[in-house]
């Protein structure tokens, strides 16, 4: 009698085993944040279940890990607390930081096969920039981004300018601009020519206008800065003059959020925002709009953005090998594809660019191809070691500058000497 | 028997005693430990610096610079959140058509959370389309950018902070109000004090432990509440708008110099201890009690 119920009970018990645990099984924790509005949540839910059911054997649980600056936060505290994820998305810029506190692993050793080695190699080379060190990989791109040139065309017509034709250079947006400001009666300006966002990481809109200059702001190894070098600094005056000397932008910190309803109530003829926000743009915007590239100085140019794929130390091997698969799954055509519609982000892949189901997309809604376009002209976001403490120098000089609180040159030459102090000792 | 009782307390207390070791003071001697060692990172270990981290901080423009924030900020806060919380208690003390409804407008912030709060300000201050703006546009003022200039920076998180904060002294003002006896009043009016008088007299120093209680929470407020900074400007434009704790968040989770950043809650625990001890000693002094 005894005999026979512990045969039971340990029957139940093995079943119970069994069905929580299918042969082989692998569970995969991945965390991704959300950095633009609409739905990019459900999107990534969706995919990631899709990949369930043809691969049973795979369960994935993805975790909403808020801003990227949580996520940043929230991988690092469970690596260090011997929790890490198996995968996150993150910053591309974060690849440093991930590298010197020993928590992320290189694609490389799970990539074997030919096919494997075309699968990365093709990816834009402008979003590998932020990608690799050292020849390793240790990050594949997924909702990469890049700023551009958003304009109303309805604005364009009232000031009497061609409303098909955005400004291609500094000087051109400078006239335009002055063209589109408005002022009512009393002297208030009800219409801006053009809006450079400034606030929280103004570094990045900035960094397009120093690769428009011809400058650079670090080096690839990530171990010196050159913010006092003379593109930078001239780049700095021209954002400067935009809104003291031209008056064509509000004077002050623009802010970052309200940039699209900026835009959409009329108060900025013209906004330099991320491509993340073309969605969004797209369904609330009242009036005709066009995408266009960010106008050049010396040349064209714009900084990537956006976050990666990182693979995370600390799980088996059998792991990694299914979320190197999944990641291999998530970022082909058809999937990228769904990704970028939803969104707005850039498929970082051309071959996403050759599907039917993009090549529609794109037959219907021109302004997506901008992004892609403007990609040859793109180079590698600030990164640095200890990236966030050195684009935070930048972003409070530019700010300080901004203000009018310290002249431009002054502020950047601090800057660099600040940068300097932490980078030391790295080189 | 008597052992026994003894023995009974300490079991009594303990489990509360277990956490406050656990989450209070064990935290606090390892930051202050924390604060002497260099930041692990990576294959690199922590190791012993001494007083490096503090050469560093007395040589951190930055940290002078929140501190000096910090400074403006509690001077401006508490004296004003105290005073508007007096006034409004007084004022929904008496009885008046529609009372409940003042009480209740009055205390709202203090029910939403900070987030909550300085989400709705960061409505009221956007330049152009914002309530402020559209408010100053009918009297023909032009849009102003008050989180996006170094100047009205600072000043713009302390109007939210007082918002905030002078609903919940409020109640504790009302509760103090009706607890004092009217017929200390009635007796100063036969004696023909004027209302100027007896507030003065008989109301202000009656509601001095209460003033005590309120203040000693608005210092710790001051220095302990930053949600609203991370809505606002995020300590911009350029640190003029970041506090001691919100520096201390950037330090330690953001930049992860997590050494650095113990040093920095070194100071802070230190402030506090200071303020708290000079409050309770001199300002005490001066409380009646009944």
């Amino acid at each position: 009698m005894l005999d026979k119920f512990f045969k039971g009970a340990a029957t139940a018990a093995a079943f119970s085993l069994a069905t929580a645990l299918p042969a082989g099984a692998v569970d995969l924790q991945f965390y991704f944040p959300v950095a633009v509005g609409g739905g990019a949540a459900n999107t990534i839910e969706a995919l990631s279940n899709a990949y369930m059911e043809a691969n049973p054997d795979v369960k994935i649980d993805p975790v909403y890990s808020g801003s990227y600056q949580d996520t940043i936060t929230k991988v690092i505290t469970a690596a260090r607390g011997g929790n890490a994820p198996q995968l996150a998305v993150a910053l591309s810029v974060d690849m440093f930081t991930l590298l010197d506190d020993d928590l992320i692993l290189p694609f490389d050793d799970f990539l074997e096969t030919d096919a494997d080695m075309a699968w990365v190699n093709g990816f834009y080379p402008a979003f590998m920039e932020n990608s690799q060190v050292d020849g390793k990989t240790y990050g594949i791109p997924f909702q990469r981004s890049t700023p551009v040139l958003y304009w109303n065309k309805e604005a364009f017509k009232e000031a009497g300018l061609d409303p098909e034709t955005p400004p291609a250079t500094w000087d051109e947006m400078v006239e335009m601009g002055k063209a589109l400001t408005k002022t009512d009666a009393s002297g208030n300006t009800t219409q801006w020519g053009v809006r450079i966002p400034t606030s929280g990481f103004p570094y990045w809109l900035f960094q397009g206008l120093v690769i428009e200059n011809g400058g650079t702001l670090a080096n690839a190894e990530g171990t010196e800065t050159y913010f006092d070098s003379a593109p930078v600094i001239e780049a700095a005056q021209y954002l400067v003059d935009l809104s003291t000397k031209h008056k064509v932008m509000e004077p002050g910190i623009l802010d970052w959020g309200a940039t699209p309803k900026d835009f959409f109530e009329g108060r900025s003829a013209m906004v330099w925002t991320t491509t993340g926000n073309l969605t969004n743009m797209r369904n609330n915007a009242p009036f005709d709009f066009g995408v266009a590239m960010l106008p050049a100085n010396m040349q064209r140019g714009a900084p990537t953005g956006g976050g990666n794929f990182y693979l995370f130390k600390g799980t088996s091997d059998e792991q990694l090998a299914a979320a190197v698969d999944f990641i291999k799954w998530i970022t082909a055509p058809e999937q990228a594809a769904k990704w970028t519609m939803a969104t707005g982000y850039v498929a970082p892949r051309p071959a996403t660019w050759e599907t039917q189901t993009m090549k529609d997309y794109a037959a219907g809604f021109p302004q997506v191809l901008t992004a892609r376009d403007q990609l040859e002209h793109a180079k590698a976001e600030l990164s640095t070691h200890e990236n966030q403490r050195v684009t935070q120098i930048l972003n409070d000089a530019l700010a300080a500058a901004i203000t009018g609180q310290k002249p431009v040159e002054t502020a950047l030459k601090e800057a660099q000497a600040k940068a300097d102090a932490v980078l030391k000792a790295y080189r | 028997m008597k052992r026994r009782e003894w023995v009974w307390g300490w079991a009594l207390i303990l489990p509360a005693l277990t956490f406050i070791f656990l989450f209070t003071h064990f935290p606090a001697v390892m930051t202050v430990i924390n604060s002497f060692w260099s930041t692990p990172r990576g294959r690199r270990p922590a190791r012993f610096v001494g007083l490096e981290n503090y050469e560093r901080l007395i040589n951190d423009p930055t940290f002078w610079k929140v501190l000096t924030n910090n400074l403006w900020y509690a001077l401006g806060t508490i004296p004003l959140s105290i005073g508007l919380a007096l006034l409004m208690a007084v004022f929904v003390n008496r009885p008046f058509r529609g009372r409940a409804l003042a009480r209740m407008s009055f205390f709202t912030p203090t029910v939403l959370p900070l987030i909550a709060v300085a989400n709705i300000w960061l409505f009221f201050y956007t330049p152009g389309f914002g309530l402020i703006d559209q408010i100053l546009g009918v009297f023909g003022v032009g849009a102003t950018n008050l989180l996006g200039q170094g100047g009205t920076a600072l000043p713009a998180i302390m109007a939210v902070a007082i918002w905030k904060e002078a609903g919940f002294f409020m109640i504790f003002y009302l509760a103090a109000l009706q607890a004092i006896p009217p017929q200390l009043s009635e007796a100063a009016r036969i004696e023909g004090a004027g209302r100027w008088t007896i507030f003065r007299r008989i109301t202000f120093p009656l509601l001095m432990p209460t003033t005590l209680f309120v203040s000693i929470n608005a210092v710790i407020n001051a220095f302990r509440l930053v949600d609203h900074i991370f809505i606002l400007t995020g300590g911009g434009p350029d640190n003029a708008s970041s506090l001691l704790l919100f520096y201390i968040y950037e330090t330690s989770f953001r930049y992860w110099d997590t050494s650095f950043g113990a040093t920095l809650t070194v100071v802070l625990l230190g402030l506090l201890c200071l303020l708290a001890i000079g409050q309770f000693f001199l300002f005490d002094r001066k409380v009646h009690y009944k």
